[in-house]
């Protein structure tokens, strides 16, 4: 599947989206990555351009939480990228642990998953679902 | 202000003729009394110390509407607001702090930095750090000809608005990049290359920055052709020292791991002859580092600076200096042979990919060149694109995430296992790769924070 990969807002690391670039190619997934700090008006025009079937966005600097949600609430805001799988993951906030209800809030906002920092595994199997069964409701 | 205060560049040179290593922290919070007791705890370390204020991600980016509603929100932020709370308030928080043994920089991360830098004049700050490709390539999304007109703008204020008697100072971070994988021919010309950048936009103290990589033998070759190329290409009169960061890639997970990589750094700053040492601390691999935290590494640095015995003599650096220093002048004069004006060079050599930052995703950037560890440990070029120098081809294999993960990991791996090597987990056969690979985050844990 078609994936766009990118950093968060105010995230500027690089390594973990070079490496995830890698991670999903050998997964036999064709990446667009958006390089970091993609804000959410650039994440929706890029969904628009490259029409993906998954967006990945991949957080370290301890705003992901803050940013995530600004990002998602855009992409829900318009119908057509309404149903877009999105999923959010890496080190979130500056605490250093998960917090739970910042995750809650992006799930509400509609982010299909929100993942912990090494999540790999569950990563891969958050986009296989979608390779083999379409996007649940 | 109260006291008298020397400037940032005079402080450290006083230091290095008194024989001591400067040592500096990386830290910023949002609240103000946060951030001056962390600067009063810097202050009162066991340690030649500069105070730091780093400023948050979203002031970084140029986004001061967000800071301004976190700051609103009471929401933690991952440094100081500088453009948003009040000059005043920033004034209030270093009063009664900066003196002549204390000066405080701002480090920030920006590509367009002018805001930050009217908010540190206007708190009666002169000292900060960054460089228009430093900031800007490895960093973001600015475009690179905007990040080169903002820097030399911003270098433009800060050396007229400085207050009256001060000397204001610009450390280059282009001895970090990406923080890993990049050998150190390339840090080292854009270090030399921003600082003259910095000068012909009115700057007349500098620091030249380098970032621990993974040899001892070739990070100590590397200080010496910085100094040496320094002195050859800088004006006279231009104030300089150089300044080492403490390992900026995936660092070690446990409290051995990192203390002995921080100590490494600190021996490798001494005996290079760097007059400055930003470190890193036993929490880097986990999250951004407490007070305490960072207190106990600038002490930890401090000491084993002192332990290592005198710096070594700032000026005549011995030998011919061998590759690195070789690699990097070649760079440094193929960027000056394009255009002495450093605001039309600089992109104009990335546009032909003379200059070209490896694993940088950067639009801007050329993307064909690519950085490895060899068998030794030493950086090498596994592709250079087209800048003017030679890749080694006999090292280089196909990248896979498993590859890069490994070489993102080789430091800290190393650095982890339960008994060192003689000197730095070095003279010793490379460690093979643990059974269990080492946990990937959803990226690799956190690079390069920037600053």
């Amino acid at each position: 599947m078609k994936i766009l990969l990118g950093g968060t807002a105010s995230d500027s690391h690089t390594w973990n989206l070079v490496y995830l670039q890698l991670f999903l190619g050998e997964l036999g997934h064709e990446v667009v990555g958006l390089g970091p700090c993609v804000d959410a008006e650039e994440l929706a025009d890029a969904c628009r351009r490259h029409a993906p079937d998954a967006v990945v966005l991949s957080s370290v600097n301890g705003h992901g939480y803050r940013d995530g949600l600004a990002a998602v609430r855009r992409l829900r805001a318009e119908p057509a990228l309404a149903a877009l799988p999105v999923v959010i993951g890496g080190k979130l906030g500056v605490a250093g642990r998960p917090q739970e209800t910042e995750a809650a809030r992006l799930l509400e906002a509609g982010c299909d998953a929100v993942l912990g920092d090494g999540d790999l595994d569950a990563l891969r199997d958050f986009l296989a679902v979608r390779v083999r069964g379409g996007v649940p409701a | 202000m109260t006291a008298r205060r020397a400037s940032f560049g005079a402080f450290v040179a006083a230091s290095a003729d008194a024989g001591r290593l400067v040592v500096q922290p990386r830290m910023g919070f949002a609240d103000p009394r946060r951030m001056r007791a962390g600067l009063e705890r810097t202050r009162a370390a066991t340690a030649t110390t500069a105070g730091t204020l780093t400023v948050d991600s979203y002031t970084r980016v140029g986004d001061l509407a967000a800071a301004r509603a976190a700051v609103a929100d009471g929401a933690r932020l991952n440094g100081y607001p500088i453009a948003t709370h009040p000059a005043a308030v920033t004034r209030a928080l270093l009063e009664g702090l900066l003196d002549d043994g204390f000066p405080v920089q701002v480090r920030h991360g920006s590509a367009r930095p002018e805001a930050i830098v009217r908010a540190l004049t206007a708190a009666g700050l002169d000292a900060t750090e960054g460089g228009p490709v430093s900031y800007c390539l490895p960093y973001g999304r600015t475009p690179l000809r905007r990040s080169v007109a903002a820097w030399a703008r911003a270098c433009e204020l800060l050396a007229g608005t400085a207050r009256p008697g001060a000397v204001p100072h610009v450390e280059s971070f282009g001895g970090c990049l990406l923080g890993q994988l990049c050998p150190p021919g390339l840090l080292v010309a854009l270090s030399v290359l921003e600082c003259l950048f910095f000068v012909q936009h009115g700057i007349r103290s500098v620091s030249l920055s380098y970032a621990q990589q993974t040899h001892p033998g070739q990070d100590e070759e590397a200080v010496r052709a910085l100094r040496r190329l320094a002195a050859e290409f800088l004006p006279a009169g231009v104030d300089h020292h150089v300044v080492l960061y403490t390992y900026m890639g995936v660092y070690p997970r446990t409290p051995h791991g990192a203390t002995r990589l921080l100590e490494a750094s600190a021996r490798l700053a001494v005996r290079s002859g760097a007059g400055r040492l930003i470190v890193k601390t036993t929490a880097e691999a986990h999250r951004i580092p407490t007070v305490e935290e960072n207190v106990r590494a600038l002490e930890t640095a401090a000491a084993a600076a002192a332990l290592a015995g005198a710096p070594a003599a700032p000026a005549g650096p011995d030998g011919d200096g061998g590759e690195v220093l070789e690699e990097a002048r070649t760079l440094v004069e193929t960027v000056l042979d394009l255009d002495a004006d450093l605001s039309r060079s600089l992109p104009a050599a990335f546009e032909r990919g003379l200059l070209d930052v490896p694993f940088c995703l950067h639009p801007d950037n050329p993307g064909r060149s690519r950085g490895l560890v060899d068998p030794a440990g030493r950086l090498r070029w596994a592709a250079t694109g087209a800048m003017p120098i030679r890749a080694d081809t006999t090292v280089a294999a196909p990248l896979t995430a498993d590859g890069l993960l490994a070489a993102l990991h080789h430091v800290a791996r190393r650095y982890d296992l339960p008994h060192p090597g003689p000197e730095d987990g070095h003279g010793r056969p490379p460690a093979a790769r643990p059974a269990v690979r080492p946990a990937p985050s959803f990226g690799p844990a956190p690079a390069s924070s920037p600053t």
